[in-house]
């Protein structure tokens, strides 16, 4: 070892991360963009959703769902997808271009931890979204809980990876924030279609169908929709999400810069 | 124009620091030798070596695209080196840089802090990753920043963020400092001030690497100052002794009260010429000039009234050495 080992004191000390988290915490409510956009957005087209009479009544066409049914995993994609693909990347390529990575670069303190405080904090809002799209979801459209409680939850936490892995990609090949934002967005959008934002996979055309079967978004809603009526998710739709899930991780590993 | 004349030391600076390159001693915090550095093929540092002892400041000088701060980064850790051997505190920054970060503070270009934390805030956050952390309220007090501690970090001026940044790089109370431009884009006062914080921060014994390409900066603050210069290091020596390597040296001009010989002042070792402008003398030489002719003018009886000290300052010397001024573009460089 070297002559001046003794000098050091012991490795970063625990208290950091809960500090980064909680400083993290502090930004996300104070530039909310991940709060507004995956967390306000959703609740608000639900709200505007109850302006529509018959959202509650079950619907033949739609396999003996109700629309609201039909639109609660829609919604809760809407909230994975932007909270992946916007508010993640947004953040982390802002922190790269405006220098605050290399600066926590220069610490003891891993500029990787800051990752790790984003992604939580982006689940934690995920968590949020999920929890008042429920609990307004029971009380003013009389949704019932999930008929397949394991197949929605896995559904669910497979969306997330493979969305997050994404926006993660996005984070590592846009060199700036506005690129990010750019590249989330083009990425977002056609998602959001195939996810059946507007025109719900149910009557959706078969061949349009089939392909949104093998977009990440498509699958989840899929996945999490067969879960609500009962039925274990596809084994398609799960591969699906855990095959994005895998290589965009990889690739954003693989590619991400820190400066 | 003139030089503070604390010049007890320069000779042997310079009789130290004139071989081609400093022999890295026992001690020394920092011990950069051989590196270089390329950006694909552009050579942004070839083959520079340099020591810095313990509780020096020690400048780094150059213009733009010189290669300043390429060194730091990897005196830091934060860029690999394509050869060459650098050391700091013993550690080697490319194998031990989690320790390295522990005892290194560093304020660095290019480099923010998130504008939605309140200085309070950010203060908080990096002294909770140091063990060893210095004192929150006395780095707060000394630094001028208790007061702005509610105010967020996107609100501060130039000079507050570069406050906040110097109290960052010392919050872990590191045995190196590194600050890299650090007064770049301030006023004057602002500039000032910080240079104050910088001999404030001397007293803590905490070596320091100042990177700059304000001569004014370096032959204020620095002990010793590296010329940079197209990668490579031009010369190393006190500021007072870089400026003595410039041909000219010094200058006294003055007005004596009463005629004298000219063999008076030519006869000593500091006076290299002696001119009369009108009533006026002028002497040329080195070395402690001005005490040594007013000595010697008292000795005959005679006093210089009106004396002006002019010597060479850095940017002399920079042009002396490289035959280029201080703030001309260097193009084709990378610069970061």
């Amino acid at each position: 070892m070297s002559t001046y080992a003794w000098l050091l004191p012991a490795r970063t000390p625990r208290s950091a991360f809960s500090k980064l988290l909680q400083g993290e915490t502090k930004i996300a409510w104070r530039m909310p963009i991940g709060l507004i956009t995956g967390v306000a957005a959703p609740v608000l087209v639900l709200i505007i959703m109850g302006i529509f009479p018959g959202m509650s009544k079950s619907e033949a066409k739609l396999g003996g769902l109700t629309w609201f049914g039909v639109y609660f995993p829609i919604l809760i994609a809407i909230s994975v997808a932007v909270l992946g693909l916007i508010s993640l990347p947004t953040h982390l390529a802002t922190y790269r271009q405006q220098g605050i990575l290399r600066r926590i670069s220069t610490t003891p303190v891993p500029p990787a931890w800051m990752l790790s405080a984003q992604v939580l904090i982006n689940l934690a809002l995920a968590v949020i979204a999920l929890g008042i799209l429920t609990v307004a979801g029971t009380i003013g459209y009389g949704l019932g809980a999930p008929r397949q409680l394991p197949g929605f939850l896995l559904a669910l936490l497979l969306a997330i990876a493979a969305m997050f892995a994404l926006g993660l990609w996005v984070s590592a090949i846009a060199r700036t924030a506005a690129a990010a934002s750019g590249i989330g967005q083009l990425i977002l959008f056609p998602s959001l279609f195939f996810a059946g934002l507007w025109i719900p996979r149910e009557v959706m055309p078969a061949a349009l169908r089939d392909i949104a079967d093998w977009t990440p978004l498509g699958a989840a809603v899929q996945a999490l929709q067969s879960s609500m009526k009962g039925v274990f998710p596809p084994t398609q739709s799960l591969l699906v999400m855990a095959a994005y899930a895998v290589v965009f991780g990889f690739l954003a590993v693989r590619y991400f810069r820190w400066e | 124009m003139s030089l503070s004349l604390r010049r007890g030391l320069s000779a042997a600076a310079e009789s130290q620091a004139s071989g081609p390159g400093p022999v890295p001693k026992a001690g020394a915090a920092i011990e950069v030798r051989h590196l270089r550095k390329t950006y694909r093929a552009t050579v942004a540092v070839d083959d520079i070596s340099f020591s810095v002892r313990e509780g020096e400041i020690f400048g780094i000088l150059g213009p733009n695209g010189a290669g300043k701060t390429t060194t730091v980064e990897c005196v830091i850790g934060l860029r690999s080196p394509d050869r060459g051997d650098i050391r700091v505190m013993g550690l080697d920054p490319q194998v031990d840089r989690e320790e390295l970060h522990v005892i290194v503070g560093a304020q660095l270009q290019a480099s923010a802090l998130p504008g939605q934390l309140k200085v309070g805030e950010i203060l908080d956050l990096y002294h909770s990753f140091y063990a060893g952390a210095a004192d929150l309220g006395e780095i707060m007090d000394s630094l001028g920043l208790a007061e702005k501690r509610n105010a967020y970090y996107r609100s501060l001026s130039g000079g507050l963020k570069q406050r906040l940044s110097i109290a960052l790089a010392l919050i872990g109370n590191p045995k190196v400092a590194v600050l890299d431009e650090m007064t770049t884009g301030l006023d004057p006062q602002a500039r000032r001030d910080t240079w104050q914080l910088i001999e404030q921060v001397r007293d803590r014994d905490v070596t320091i690497i100042l990177v700059t390409h304000y001569m004014d900066e370096a032959e204020r603050l620095c002990d010793r100052v590296a010329l940079f210069d197209r990668g490579k290091v031009v010369a190393i020596d006190t500021p007072e002794g870089l400026a003595d390597r410039v041909g000219v040296g010094k200058r006294v001009r003055f007005v004596p009260s009463g005629p004298f010989e000219d063999r008076l002042l030519t006869g000593l070792p500091e006076v290299s010429r002696v001119e009369h402008d009108g009533e006026h003398v002028v002497v040329t030489g080195s070395g402690e000039l001005a005490n040594v002719v007013i000595l010697a003018l008292a000795k005959a009886g005679v006093t210089a009234t009106g004396l002006h000290l002019d010597s060479a300052n850095l940017e002399d010397a920079f042009v002396a050495l490289t035959g280029r001024h201080l703030h001309e573009q260097v193009t084709g460089r990378v610069h970061r």
